[in-house]
């Protein structure tokens, strides 16, 4: 009886309270965005950098991570250099570069990466089988898509094209033996791989070159110490564990995620104070009826559990809307971000986790039920007489 | 009705004020609402207080209801002294001894009648069943056997004022109380109300009413008149 007394004057003020909920659920939906955010890009750098296996990048000093124009000679003898350490178990040398294949009059180009098809961690096969001789190559499926080609094609392709002259350099036939998810990449970028020495031919310069080198280590070895000590026997290069890795990108996202952590605090505020109002308002405006409800016999305690029900109704509604509307505004932001040029498709700002999202919600529900504890037990607590004398006269 | 009909032994009190005061606080000189009143009620007994505006008739309902307590003195109801109740005990004594009827009616806007009736049952955690069967038995008993689903805006001030007293009457209470129940009502209405109560009465309900209405107070077979919150007439008092 008292919980309808309760969803009844809710539905009462109906315009009040379904503002009140939209409000809480954008308040909830902010929440949990921001709950995404904080934890969205550090989680989706660690399963990237990760899901390659590779413990240690090494590339030519003074470069970008991800720049594939510098590149260092004597690979082979680099790659049986490092080889050698006693830690390592595996080298994956990897040398980056263009590939242009003609469709009707247009050139397609796309990223190309040669690489050592045992040892590679920069694409997944999906579809077809993996590259086993030296003209076979794997595209994704927007490379593919581009060229007008599929997977069994063989194709005239070149590792240069000089749009002037209309020249192309390097060109050789290679068969499309696959078709891959390239990690490393963003989703529209057109990419294909091909075996590292294939690569290296095509192109005039780059004999003997790579642009990367991952490294896989033994088990128990620290990477960090793996390192640097390959960073001493190898002054060209410079050497990255995926723990650096995360550290400096935790240390760089640090500032973004306490904007996150103030962010999800005012919405929770925001949330918090929006319910105080609603409860309070209704709160005032119901002393007589409070007080005429204690006078006829309903406990304190139940008065001020009809309140309750009222906020904790409130922000429940509120909270599962905003769930809703915080993973659909959390998608489309991730897809404005992720458009950010350079970045992987993989990539996620926004990351959900279903038990950070339910505990921020709770949290939200939470303040929901303290909003209303503060109105429900001052009017509980009126003196009953005064409180219905002073009604009567108003 | 016959549930509530109890023996008639004028000897047996439901109603003991002994010496009870209630002053206000207010800034300065303190306001002595109620000064000093005693007064015995027996069951069956139907009393009509009465006096000028401000004598004080509202504040001594309030305390023989428990929604307010007394400066000093004792009021006895049903064998239990309820000026020294804990706020939780006066109002579990609300629930089940007491049945108040207010001027204004005071139902629950949002509730059915039906659902009003049933409010204080609830409370009290009469099972559903026969909270159902009470509610319907009350609200024929007043007179609105086919408006048990209106709410309050869709009734009349007389029916909402019927649907009030079924409220007042469904934990059987020991004692009715009503602050001037025909006060918002037309002539015509109140005259309906009266006999209302004369029938409770007759059905075995102890009442005390307070009025300014001379119809009512003529029903009642007893009328205590205040003034300057004292008892000055005691008219029609039950023997001792
Ligand atoms: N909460 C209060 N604070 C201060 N004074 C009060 C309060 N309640 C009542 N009084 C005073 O106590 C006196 C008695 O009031 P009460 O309401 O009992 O009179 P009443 O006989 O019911 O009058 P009426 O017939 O007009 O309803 C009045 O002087 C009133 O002003
Ligand atoms: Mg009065």
């Amino acid at each position: 009886m008292m919980l309808r007394l309760a969803i009844t004057g809710l539905l009462r003020r109906r315009t009040r309270t379904a503002l009140t909920t939209a409000g809480v659920a954008v308040a909830a939906a902010m929440l949990l965005d921001m709950v995404m955010l904080g934890s969205g890009m550090r989680e989706s750098f660690r399963g990237f950098l990760e899901q390659q296996d590779y413990q240690l990048r090494m590339s030519p000093r003074g470069t970008m991570p991800f720049d594939t124009e510098a590149t260092v000679g004597g690979a082979a003898a680099l790659v049986a250099r490092v080889m050698a350490d006693p830690d390592v178990e595996a080298v994956a040398p990897v040398l980056g570069g263009k590939l242009f294949v003609t469709r009707g009059d247009s050139v397609v180009a796309a990223f190309a990466l040669g690489v050592d098809p045992a040892l590679q961690a920069d694409y997944v096969l999906v579809e077809g089988r993996d590259i086993a001789a030296p003209n076979e190559t794997v595209w994704n499926g927007a490379m593919l898509e581009a060229a007008g080609r599929a997977v069994g094609d063989t194709v005239r392709a070149a590792a240069g094209y000089d749009p002037q002259l209309r020249r192309y350099t390097g060109a050789r036939e290679l068969v499309i033996v696959g078709r891959g998810r390239f990690v490393m990449l963003s989703g529209g970028e057109l990419a294909a791989a091909l075996p590292l020495a294939t690569a290296q031919g095509m192109q005039a310069d780059r004999a003997d070159r790579i642009s990367v080198a991952l490294v896989r280590l033994r088990a128990g070895a620290s990477a960090d110490s793996v390192a640097s000590r390959l960073e001493l026997a190898e002054p060209r290069m410079s050497a990255i564990s995926t723990e650096a890795a995360l550290r400096f990108v935790d240390e760089r996202l640090g500032y973004f995620r306490q904007l996150a952590l103030i962010l999800a605090s005012v919405s929770l505020a925001v949330g918090f104070l929006l319910v105080t109002t609603l409860v309070t308002v209704s709160v005032n405006e119901r002393i007589g009826e409070i007080a005429v409800l204690r006078a006829i016999g309903v406990a304190k305690w139940r008065v001020v559990a009809q309140v309750l029900v009222e906020g904790v109704a409130l922000s429940l509604v509120g909270a599962t809307l905003g769930l809703g509307l915080g993973l659909i505004t959390a998608r489309w932001l991730n897809g404005i971000l992720a458009a950010f040029p350079g970045l992987p498709a993989a990539f996620d700002f926004f990351l959900f986790e279903p038990s950070a999202a339910f505990r921020s919600l709770g949290l939200l529900v939470l303040c929901g039920i303290l909003a209303g504890l503060w109105p429900a037990w001052r009017a509980a607590s009126l003196p009953i007489a005064k409180t219905l004398r002073e009604e009567a006269v108003a | 009705m016959s549930d509530t009909r109890p023996s008639r032994r004028s000897e047996e009190l439901v109603l003991s004020a002994r010496d009870v005061r209630r002053d206000y606080p207010v800034a300065g000189e303190p306001v002595h609402a109620v000064r000093g009143i005693s007064l015995d009620i027996a069951r069956g007994e139907y009393v009509a207080l009465v006096g000028p505006s401000g004598c004080g008739k509202s504040t001594l309902l309030n305390l023989l209801g428990a929604i307010d307590r007394p400066t000093s003195g004792t009021i006895t109801i049903a064998g239990r002294d309820i000026s020294s109740l804990s706020d939780a005990e006066a109002t579990r004594f609300r629930l089940t001894g007491i049945g108040f009827v207010f001027q204004r009616f005071y139902l629950m806007p949002t509730l059915t009648a039906a659902e009003n009736v049933q409010l204080p049952m609830a409370e009290a955690k009469v099972p559903r069943a026969e909270r159902e069967a009470r509610t319907e038995e009350l609200l024929g008993y007043v007179g609105l056997a086919g408006r048990s689903e209106h709410r309050p805006y869709q009734l009349s001030g007389g029916e909402q004022q019927r649907v009030a007293i079924a409220r007042a009457l469904a934990n059987r209470p020991a004692l009715l109380l009503a602050d001037e129940p025909t006060g918002e009502l037309d002539a015509r209405t109140g005259a309906e109300m009266i006999e209302m109560f004369a029938r409770l009465n007759a059905d075995g309900a102890t009442l005390v009413v307070v009025t300014h209405d001379e119809e009512l107070a003529k029903a009642a077979r007893r009328v205590v008149h205040l003034r300057d919150g004292v008892v000055v007439d005691d008219a029609g008092r039950a023997a001792p």
